[in-house]
């Protein structure tokens, strides 16, 4: 019973850390309507501009993390106007190659900057843990970050685009880009602050992953970033409490699997899941099915 | 045309003339080909090995008796250029290979030097690639899967572990070889595996093997893998309050020096290799010493295998009456027959070495563990 809470709370945690690299492209997606492949390694890039504030500069992990957040927002406004905003009117296929290649750019530039040699991520957010049942569960203030991390987030993003003009607009794009536009709504305007909000989350997702998870490489980002992408598609890709409630499921299914079933079968569980629901809800647990008028 | 031809004849005297003066300068001595990176991203192995060899030629000529030359050349780690650095030390004379020091290397010039009927001794190229199907490749290092059957002997011979718990990377064939030979070696030897759990290079979360381990009650965790992940596991445990023995092999060598690696994670894990600097005996020393001298730092495993391996072609030689004349064909099968015979040992620093037709060394496992931050030599 305590091991299962113990794995509970370490899914949980887990899945938070997808739940909010999930936003990223499910944001994206619902107002751009493209996959943005790059996001992983967005977070890549924030994981280590925190990594070098901190380690380099001696900044405190807070700056750190706004300084990671600065420069992952212009990265990622940079990246939409000059790889996919050209591309506006493009196929989706070439959007779509467009954005692996960008992936490929960020990790081979990460690659010639900070080296392949594995770096270990400063354990600032530790501040100590708590200790239930004799010491048999342990939650350490990272797992408790991450998962209040997600909760603010996720109430915060609701909000925003509920309540505010910019989200009201957002919305607006992504139900009929088109109409939007004659409604006096400034598209590509209203992308890029989607890509700037999406890669600042990156930011704080590359931090919160390493964190828990302190192994920082220039191919950190790709495995969290395509499960990621799964929860979203998992939770219906454009809704954004789906993306939150698909990345939390993963993580959970992810570490129960691998505790009770196999370790070796542990993603092919977190895969096979996800095409069962498809299956059944081929928009995902909380899209909304599209229904083509012909 | 007449002009080029005279060029190339001229060429041709010259390199005939000094090719017979090199020839007769070093008539007597033994030359043995030293290749492996001494730049590139794996200079650091390269260079040990050069500087290990070093010492054990001037260890050598010292003695008096037969004299032998090195004759080094850099492969930057790179397969090609390794066949290249061979060529180059045979054009030069060589009669045999002390190298090449990296596997991939290793596996191109060994299958050019079992063609060509080169004798090759790697002192650190440790992949089973590296000598299956050649009968002319031996190895100083332990194979890579053997590493798991010494692991096993050794915990078990040193009492370290009741319970043992292994996480391995199933997607890995180095890792997974040396988890099967110690599983092997661990079932003969009546030894208790209460967890195996895997992960594979994707893995980030590592908190069901080790909570599977911590469950099972293991008091040792064998981690037949690489530091990163290793790295990553020892996170865990401390985050879980567990504290078992941590038994690596040698891809856990680097460890240590990742940057911002937090060292007291790895206080008193366990490290499978051949050679430990701070041994108490006159030949360590004595390497220990001049090696610093050289090069001012602290001998390596690499540094140590590759002057075993010096001496070991060096031994083989003057039993098989192997000299500077001697061609390395013939001195490839008479250093076949001397490296397979039952009566061929050598002390060396990495252990006393026999050696099989397979190219695999046997030798008694050693280990270090890290104590504040360091390497110190176990003596359990």
């Amino acid at each position: 019973m305590v091991s299962f809470l113990r794995f509970l709370i370490n899914g949980i945690s887990l899945g938070s850390v997808y739940a909010i690299i999930a936003l990223g492209y499910t944001m994206v997606y619902g107002i751009a309507k493209m996959l943005n492949f790059a996001h992983g390694d967005v977070i890549m890039v924030g994981a280590y501009v925190a990594f070098c504030a901190m380690s380099y500069l001696s900044l405190p992990p807070l700056v750190a993390v706004l300084c990671a957040m600065v420069v992952c927002t212009v990265l990622g406004v940079l990246i939409e106007g000059l790889a996919y905003r050209p591309l506006r009117e493009a196929t989706k296929l070439a959007v779509l190659i467009t954005a692996i290649g960008v992936s490929y750019l960020l990790q081979n530039t990460a690659l010639l900057i900070w080296t392949a040699n594995p770096k270990v991520f400063p354990s600032v957010f530790s501040v100590g843990s708590i200790k239930l049942f004799d010491g048999n569960l342990v939650i350490t203030s990272e797992i408790i970050l991450t998962i209040v991390a997600n909760i603010v987030i996720m109430i915060a993003l609701t909000l925003f685009t509920g309540r505010t003009k910019m989200g009201k607009a957002m919305r607006a794009v992504s139900e009929d880009r088109g109409a939007a536009e004659l409604m006096g709504i400034n598209v590509n305007r209203t992308i890029s602050v989607t890509f700037a909000i999406g890669s600042a989350l990156a930011a704080i997702a590359g931090v919160l992953l390493c964190s828990s998870y302190p192994t920082l490489m220039p191919t950190t980002g790709s495995m969290p970033g395509i499960k990621a992408f799964t929860a979203a598609v998992f939770g219906g890709i454009g809704s954004i409490p789906g993306a939150m409630l698909g990345g939390l499921l993963l993580g959970v299914i992810e570490i129960l699997g691998k505790a009770y079933i196999s370790t070796e079968l542990g993603d092919a569980i977190v895969f096979a899941v996800l095409i069962i629901v498809l299956l059944f809800k081929p928009a995902g647990l909380l899209g909304k099915p599209v229904h083509e008028k012909v | 045309m007449k002009f080029n031809k005279a060029i190339v004849a001229m060429i041709l005297a010259i390199v005939m003339v000094v090719g017979m003066a090199c020839a007769a300068m070093a008539e007597d001595a033994l030359k043995i080909g030293v290749i492996g990176p001494f730049t590139g991203a794996a200079a650091i192995y390269g260079n040990a090995c050069k500087f290990g060899a070093q010492v054990a030629a001037e260890q050598i000529n010292a003695q008096g008796g037969m004299q032998i030359e090195l004759l080094n050349e850099d492969d930057e780690h790179d397969a090609e250029k390794s066949i290249n650095a061979y060529n180059t030390v045979l054009d030069n004379g060589a009669q045999m290979i002390a190298g090449t020091t990296t596997t991939t290397p290793c596996i191109a010039v060994g299958a050019q030097a079992n063609e060509d009927r080169v004798f090759m001794l790697t002192p650190s190229a440790s992949a089973v690639d590296v000598i299956e199907g050649k009968d002319n490749v031996f190895q100083v290092c332990f194979t890579d899967p053997n590493q798991g059957k010494a692991s096993a002997a050794y915990i078990n011979e040193k009492g370290l572990a009741t319970k043992i718990a292994i996480i391995y990377n199933n997607a890995d064939a180095y890792s997974t070889g040396i988890y099967q030979t110690f599983v092997d070696e661990a079932t003969s030897l009546n030894m208790e595996i209460v967890s195996t759990t895997t992960f594979t290079d994707d893995t980030t979360d590592f908190s069901v093997q080790v909570s599977d381990a911590k469950d099972a009650g293991a008091d040792l965790v064998f981690l037949p893998i690489y530091y990163t992940p290793a790295s990553m596991i020892l996170q865990t445990a401390k985050s879980m309050d567990y504290a078992p023995v941590f038994f690596g092999v040698d891809g856990m060598d680097g460890i240590l020096t990742m940057e911002g690696f937090d060292t007291s994670l790895a206080e008193g894990v366990f490290m499978l290799t051949p050679f430990s600097a701070d041994a108490e005996d006159e030949a360590t020393k004595a390497f220990v010493a001049r090696y610093q001298e050289i090069t001012g730092e602290i001998p390596n495993q690499f540094a140590a295998d590759c002057y075993d391996a010096v001496y070991a072609l060096y031994t083989a030689s003057v039993n098989a009456g192997i000299d500077g004349s001697t061609s390395p064909e013939d001195a490839c099968e008479l250093l076949i027959a001397q490296f397979t015979s039952p009566d061929f040992q050598i002390k060396g620093l990495t252990g006393d070495m026999t050696w099989d037709a397979s190219g695999a060394v046997t030798k008694l496992p050693t280990a270090v563990v890290i104590k504040d931050g360091a390497y110190v030599g176990f003596n359990g």
